[in-house]
């Protein structure tokens, strides 16, 4: 089976200091990857190397594009991969507001990656837009608001309604439940399992919240300094952590 | 003659100026940045038309200068004597008699030919920073055709108004290739946008200047099931009762009462002296003004 994506060797450096270093993996489609470690250890470093908003230093992002098959993201030409970035992909940033338009309805906000690949039709635009604002709990009759005024909740599931429309088939999250109030963050993860699994999606999610890969995640990578310390199955990871450091992280979260 | 080098500005910046008109023209659509100058006249009164028009300009042109379809407005007036006096140029109120015209908001209703030139007043020529303020992203949006942001707007216009209610500055693809804010002409006017003369549209204080050749493609955006019409108010000028130009509405008198006219004088006036007669109107030469 061919993964969907094939990391090797990425490397990213601010200047003098390491964002991510050495890193390696595969994921398979319909996996869920959960990467874990403190912070400023190089989660959304990586993160941001894997999605094309960052440039690596060295290594390999190969995607199994749906026309060439495995392609190396980092040197294929930008109109590329930002034409990837909005069908394919999808980015769920921590802030809502980094991934909405907040001066846009919640109908144009879901609609826009669907105007961005050649939809033209109105009508079926919006029915889309609805469709998508009913899955993530968001009455119809809000379509026309602006996500200013949605609750912090609400724009975080908007924002995962404009990104899932066009059925992207690798999702990248960064803290998708950080910030929130925690019964919304419960609700939110729900939510999210429930798409992932639905829609067989395979996504790649960046957190420091162990419970948030406990329900989300089938594979686990743990970083630290830059580095994946530990990778593996997820229950084995937080059940049985092998590195120093894993451990330390499994005990201190579970203390609090 | 004046003192001034002929048109204003010095030799050197008009080279400049027309190394960026000859740009616009090679890629229709697409915003040349150029060195603005300082003019001895405001931003916002139209200081990128004027760098073009004096950078287009010979001795031999004949200059008309409208602003809102009206030649007798402030704005126009000025900017018309400002010409006559670094240029020593003739100037117009016909149409048909003008070389290069200068426009803000209009373009006339009399089918321009191929030995003229429309230049554009331009505000903010950047039809996308509506919904994205940052330049750098504006920039690759152009370069790599992303255009999905222009049918956002249209969209939210929809949603909002049940229809596009886009009527200024309506948003159009020239050539197949860029987008292109038209300035604020009434959406009535895009249509005209494919003419016989050339076009150029200047904006000083963003420092852009862009470019229509002639007989190029330009196509107005919408949705399929929302397609563009080039609205107008209803009914006739009531001066010279045509029901097919661009209409702006007067206040006449102190009791609210209004009526309909052309927008475009020149266009108004030679229809009437062609002996059209609108419902308020009085035969040509015997205004009583
Ligand atoms: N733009 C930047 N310029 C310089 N250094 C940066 C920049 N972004 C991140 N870094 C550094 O790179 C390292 C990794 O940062 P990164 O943001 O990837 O960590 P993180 O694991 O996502 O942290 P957090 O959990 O706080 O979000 C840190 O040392 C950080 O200070
Ligand atoms: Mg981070």
């Amino acid at each position: 089976m061919t993964p969907l994506l094939d990391v090797q060797n990425l490397s990213k450096n601010y200047g003098q200091r390491i964002g991510c270093k050495d890193v390696s993996f595969d994921l398979y489609p319909g996996e869920v990857m959960g990467i874990v470690g403190e912070s400023g250890s190089g989660k959304s470093t990586l993160l941001n190397c894997l999605a094309g908003h960052l440039e690596p230093d060295h290594g390999k992002v190969l995607f199994d594009t749906k026309t060439d098959g495995l392609k190396d993201t980092v040197t294929m030409s930008e109109p590329e991969r930002r034409m990837l970035g909005r069908t394919d992909w999808a980015f769920v940033h921590q802030h809502a507001r980094d991934g909405l338009r907040m001066g846009v309805s919640a109908g144009g906000n879901v609609g826009e990656r669907l105007m961005a690949v050649g939809a033209r039709h109105y009508g079926n635009i919006r029915a889309q837009a609805a469709d998508w604002l009913g899955r993530v709990e968001i009455r119809e009759d809000r379509i026309d608001d602006r996500p200013t005024a949605f609750s912090g909740g609400m724009q975080q599931r908007l924002q995962i309604a404009r990104n899932l429309v066009t059925g992207p088939r690798l999702v990248f999250m960064d803290e998708p439940t950080g910030g929130l109030d925690v019964s919304v963050q419960a609700r939110l993860l729900d939510m999210i399992r429930e798409l992932v699994r639905d829609l067989e999606l395979s996504a790649i999610i960046v957190t420091h919240d162990l419970a948030v890969v406990r329900l989300l995640a089938d594979r686990l990578m743990v970083m630290k300094d830059g580095h994946v310390v530990e990778t593996g199955l997820t229950d084995q990871v937080l059940d049985d952590p092998q590195h120093s450091y894993s451990q330390l992280l499994v005990s201190s979260v579970l203390q609090v | 003659m004046s003192d001034y080098n002929f048109a204003y500005l010095d030799e050197q910046t008009k080279r400049m100026i027309r190394r960026a008109i000859l740009k616009g023209l090679a890629i229709p659509g697409y915003q040349v940045p150029f060195a603005s100058r300082e003019m001895p006249m405001p931003y916002g009164w139209g200081t990128g038309g004027v760098q073009v028009t004096a950078a287009c300009l010979t001795p031999d042109d004949t200059l008309k200068v409208i602003d809102q379809g009206a030649d007798d407005t402030t704005n126009a007036v000025s900017i018309r004597r400002f010409f006559e006096k670094t240029a020593a140029i003739n100037v117009t109120q016909a149409t048909s008699d003008a070389t290069v015209i200068q426009t803000r908001h209009r373009i006339p209703e009399e089918p321009l030919n191929e030995d003229q030139i429309l230049v554009y007043q331009v505000p903010i020529p950047e039809p996308l920073r509506f919904l994205e303020p940052r330049e750098t992203e504006t920039r690759k949006m152009h370069a790599l055709e992303e255009y999905g942001l222009m049918h956002v707007k249209l969209f939210e216009d929809i949603s909002q108004h049940g229809q596009i209610a886009t009527a200024y500055a309506y948003p159009v693809k020239v050539e197949g290739r860029y987008v292109m804010d038209p300035s604020p002409i009434p959406r009535f006017d895009n249509p005209k946008m494919e003419m016989a003369a050339i076009q150029l549209f200047g904006a000083g204080r963003e420092q852009r200047i862009y470019a229509i050749p002639p007989y190029t493609q330009v196509v107005s955006l919408d949705f399929d099931d929302y397609p563009f019409e080039a609205s107008k108010a209803e009914g006739a000028c009531a001066l010279c009762a045509a029901d097919h130009t661009y209409l702006d509405e007067v206040i006449v008198d102190d009791d609210g009462g209004r009526m309909f006219v052309c927008s475009d004088t020149d266009y108004c006036e030679s229809r009437r002296q062609a002996g059209h007669i609108g419902e308020q109107g009085t035969p040509y030469g015997k205004d009583a003004a």
